[in-house]
């Protein structure tokens, strides 16, 4: 019963890994950060993924808050946010967030504050899709994780 | 006689993205190198034993007592865009001092500028990564610190023979030989590692 779960569940990870490659939310560089993953560090892709997530919100919080200020002209430092978080992306994968940033910063290169915002809604948009997939994944492993926990009585 | 258990290269890695440096860390350690990880090149100078006062001098010996490093390093890989002091102005500073500039230093851009590339190298940069960084990327690192410890070790030996007496340095030599024959082994091995292509482009 039990060995039927675990492997639904592993074909519930693997449907969902590949829908996001499929789409171009995530690239290569997250089976890297998977591949990374070992015995002495074994949440060692949620542990990077929650700082980016962390890192993320702060930038895209700072980001809202220069274009909403009506007297907004520091496009350079817009730059280096969006610097930063494209950085930030293509070292997890998150390949569609990076290019989202990479339009971003060609408006903002522009000084174009319309492209900027329309930029930047996208992105909030793109952000919150990937972290929904992200915690989706994690959830399945984790009862992966307690599937593979659980003992048959009789074994022991 | 055996070789003498290899103690394992310590390497500094400078990054102002902490996703960047968690990530090199777990390479690093992967790779089996120790790792210490600074978050700027101000850090990373203070942590290889350099302070900001220190000029060249072309007189200071190569052990100079002011710049003592507490750990030894054998290597820095170094982001290139840093608030502040960049991985060229680290890289630049590491060159320039006596006591660190046969440490070899890595360049880490995310950014594929060839001009940049060039600079660095010319600089005295070893490698130049395209981040994200990979573990095979990594392989490149052994070759360098090998090659800067074996010319350690030769150089110390030079200095040391100047002050033995005749019996002390035959036996010197003896234990020279040993370390050759181990020495020639491992370079035997990286020569036939070592690829084509120094420097990585795309």
């Amino acid at each position: 019963m039990l060995g039927l779960a675990a492997d639904r569940l592993r074909a519930d990870t693997n449907r969902l890994l590949a829908f996001l490659f499929h789409q171009g939310i995530l690239d290569e560089q997250f089976l890297q950060l998977q591949q990374l993953e070992d015995g002495t560090s074994p949440n060692f892709v949620s542990e990077v993924v929650n700082i980016y997530f962390h890192e993320s919100e702060k930038l895209l919080r700072n980001l809202r808050s220069l274009l909403m200020d009506r007297e907004f002209s520091d496009y350079n430092k817009m730059g280096i946010h969006l610097n930063q978080f494209m950085g930030s992306s293509s070292s997890i994968g998150a390949k569609r967030i990076r290019n989202v940033c990479v339009a971003f910063r060609a408006a903002s290169e522009q000084n174009n504050r319309a492209g900027c915002l329309r930029a930047l809604e996208l992105l909030e948009h793109e952000y919150c899709f990937l972290k929904n997939k992200l915690h989706e994944l994690f959830q399945i492993q984790q009862q992966r994780a307690l599937a593979a926990g659980v003992r048959y009585p009789m074994q022991n | 006689m055996g070789m003498a258990a290899e103690s394992q290269f310590h390497v500094l890695a400078v990054d102002d993205s902490i996703i960047d440096r968690k990530l090199i860390q777990k390479l690093l350690k992967t790779s089996s190198y120790q790792v210490t990880t600074v978050d700027s090149g101000t850090k990373a100078l203070e942590f290889l034993g350099l302070h900001q006062n220190d000029t060249i001098n072309p007189n200071t010996p190569s052990s100079s007592p002011n710049n003592h490093q507490e750990v030894e390093v054998n290597l820095v890989i170094t982001d290139y865009c840093m608030p502040g002091m960049t991985g060229y102005d680290l890289l630049k500073k590491i060159k320039e001092s006596s006591s660190l500039r046969n440490i070899p230093v890595v360049i880490m851009s995310s950014e594929n500028v060839p001009s940049r590339i060039t600079r660095c190298l010319e600089e005295g940069a070893e490698e130049f990564f395209l981040k994200p960084v990979r573990l095979s990327d990594l392989s490149k690192l052994r070759p360098h610190m090998l090659k800067t410890k074996f010319k350690d070790q030769h150089q110390k030996q030079e200095e040391k023979a100047a002050f033995q007496s005749p019996k002390q340095q035959k036996t010197e030599q003896n234990l020279q030989q040993q370390q050759q024959q181990c020495n020639n082994n491992k370079r035997k091995a990286i020569d036939e590692g070592l690829s084509p292509l120094r420097r990585r482009t795309r």
